[in-house]
């Protein structure tokens, strides 16, 4: 069971920045972007091939800019061509798959990066840490370094502006300021984090799959989700933290319930979307049974009174 | 400071829907002109002020501010120098950010980029200009704008839109969602904001009594047109039954059109 839980505190870690993409969008710009099923594999495939050429660095810079890149696309489809969100989106994805098996030697659906350096296997060679260990650190560092560069981010003026966007678009159009180019640069940033996350992903599995990214974009919701549920403040530090949090308890769940046999692997995705869908509709439910409580003890005092006044 | 010449606007030209909202508007108001305007329902007010923001492009006509031709230059871009208020107390701020953030959003727009948003001399700035505001927000600086009241929120509104002093300052019946007293007090700050900072200002209101009280200037709007543009020695003279009356003169004029037309 250790190594179990210990494989889901590394996944976690690995898919967190992804969950902090996701999280960009969904919470901050408050518009769900389904690019990201696609702009994970493109940074798999992007990194895939630049670790078997020998620059495992490099390589998780350049699938950055290709998931910001993919990021602009769905903006542009959102604020130029004016298409809903969720379509843009879906639009952008579905053509990444595409460009992924381009980018992978011409329409290889699989990539092996087995026996190139990896940022793993490199810290392990320097430290000398066993497996297990040096991935957690390895995935902790990454996700700590992006996080507190986000969360920076977010305090300057154009990541304020950004958080406004969301909030209030009028207002923030109101003061010269333009919500197009906030979007575009929320966009391209959270794609860049989930992208990062794909590559990161490539590194930790040794090989890049083209349909590796299908249903990420569930699991991101479902661990932002996770991660709001433990989120303890509401402030905007507390809650990009969460994000990472949420990303590895989404995968330490679905360890100990394939573990105990709950259900089967392939169930994953079935699990994630009831996740979800527990998870958002706790309030409206709370809010019915209180409403409920609420009529039955008006119902009762009434009841009551009136035999009284009988 | 706001020269509007000739300005003509028409919604859906060419269609059963179409409506000619302004018709030849022409305006001068020189630097520090404060005018309330008047007028019915559908006189062409808020397309006036959606003019002079650039929320569309007139038809005909040119607009200036500030000597600077801004016929087509976009709403953003307008949104350097003019500050604009509506009745919706929720529109003008965000509400699940705090009053300081929301503070520097509109502070910070002139020097841009990703440096801190809020330092700490900005944090004092603000401190400083909510006290004067008199509402002890200067201690709730960290609350969400969401959690405080219409007034408070209308009031910090009007400070996001005069804390870079702007060139023209258009408010849109910006009290008319408040309580009396709160109204009257958004009123007093107004005044006081603007004569300070000087700034040329339009403001809308169904209130009689304010628009005669408040600036040096009274325009009436009807039918897309300024029919009376009241300051100095007349306006000082005309009481709200005055100037009831000539609302009254304007519209039987309107009337008797009409009837000319119908016979």
């Amino acid at each position: 069971m250790t190594n179990q839980i210990l494989g889901a505190l590394e996944l976690g870690l690995v898919y967190g920045l992804m969950v902090l993409g996701v999280f960009i969008t969904f919470r901050i710009l408050k518009v769900p972007d389904l690019t990201v099923d696609g702009s994970i594999t493109l940074g798999m495939a992007v990194c895939a091939m630049l670790t078997n050429v020998g620059h495992p660095g490099v390589a998780l810079i350049v699938a950055m800019i290709a998931g910001a890149l993919a990021g602009c696309i769905t903006a542009f489809l959102q604020t130029k061509a004016k298409i809903p969100p969720i379509l843009a989106g879906i639009m952008t994805m579905s053509g990444l798959y595409s460009i992924n098996l381009l980018i992978m030697d011409n329409g290889k659906p699989n990539i092996s990066i087995l026996g190139s350096p990896t940022l793993f296997s490199m810290f392990q060679d320097a430290t000398g840490l066993d497996k297990h260990a040096s991935r957690i650190i390895v995935g902790f560092l990454l996700c700590a370094v992006v996080v507190a560069l986000v969360e920076f981010f977010f305090t300057t003026h154009v990541g304020l502006c950004i958080r406004a966007t969301g909030d209030n678009e009028a207002m923030v159009r109101a003061t010269s300021i333009s919500t197009v180019k906030m979007k575009w640069i929320a966009l391209a940033m959270a794609n860049a984090c989930v992208a990062l996350s794909g590559a990161i992903y490539t590194q930790y599995i040794g090989s890049a799959d083209v349909t590796a990214g299908s249903g990420t974009v569930v699991i991101g919701f479902a661990s932002v989700i996770i991660g709001e549920t433990v989120c303890v403040k509401k402030t905007l530090k507390v809650q990009l933290i969460s994000t990472i949090v949420g990303s590895v308890l989404y995968r330490i769940i679905i360890a100990v319930a394939i573990k105990t046999n709950l259900f089967p692997t392939y169930f994953l995705k079935f699990v994630s979307v009831f996740i979800i869908a527990v998870a958002l509709s706790v309030k409206p439910v709370r809010n019915w049974i209180n409403e409920r409580k609420n009529r039955q003890r008006r119902m009762r005092d009434a009841a009551k009174g009136g035999a009284q006044d009988a | 400071m706001l020269d509007i010449r000739n300005v003509y606007k028409t919604f859906a030209p060419g269609t059963v829907n179409e409506k000619k909202v302004l018709k030849g508007l022409s305006l001068h108001m020189a630097p520090g002109d404060f005018a309330t305007v008047i007028g019915s329902n559908g006189a062409g007010k808020t397309t006036l002020f959606n003019a002079i923001a650039g929320t569309f492009l007139t038809d005909e006509g040119q607009i200036f501010i500030g000597g600077e031709d801004m016929t087509f230059k976009p709403e953003t871009y307008r949104a350097r120098v003019i500050g604009r208020i509506f009745q919706d107390t929720m529109m003008g701020t965000a509400p699940n950010m705090t009053i300081e953030q929301n503070l520097a959003i509109a502070y910070a727009s002139t020097k841009k980029g990703l440096r801190p948003a809020i330092t700490r001399a900005d944090r004092a700035y603000f401190r400083e200009t909510l006290a004067r505001l008199n509402m002890g927000l200067e201690d709730r600086m960290k609350t969400k704008m969401g959690l405080l009241s219409g007034g408070q929120r209308q009031a910090i509104t009007l400070l996001m839109a005069v804390i870079v002093t702007p060139d023209i300052l258009l408010l849109d019946e910006h009290t008319a969602a408040l309580d009396p007293l709160t109204a009257e007090k958004v009123l007093a700050i107004t005044k006081e904001v603007v004569a300070e900072k000087n700034i040329t200002t339009l403001m809308i209101t169904h209130n009689i009594a304010s628009a005669l009280e408040l600036g040096n200037r009274t325009l009436m709007m009807d039918d897309g047109q300024i029919v009376l543009d009241l300051s100095g020695e007349e306006r000082a003279r005309l009481s709200v039954e005055g100037l009831l009356q000539k609302y009254r003169e304007v519209k039987g004029k309107m009337l008797d059109n009409d009837r000319i037309l119908l016979s």
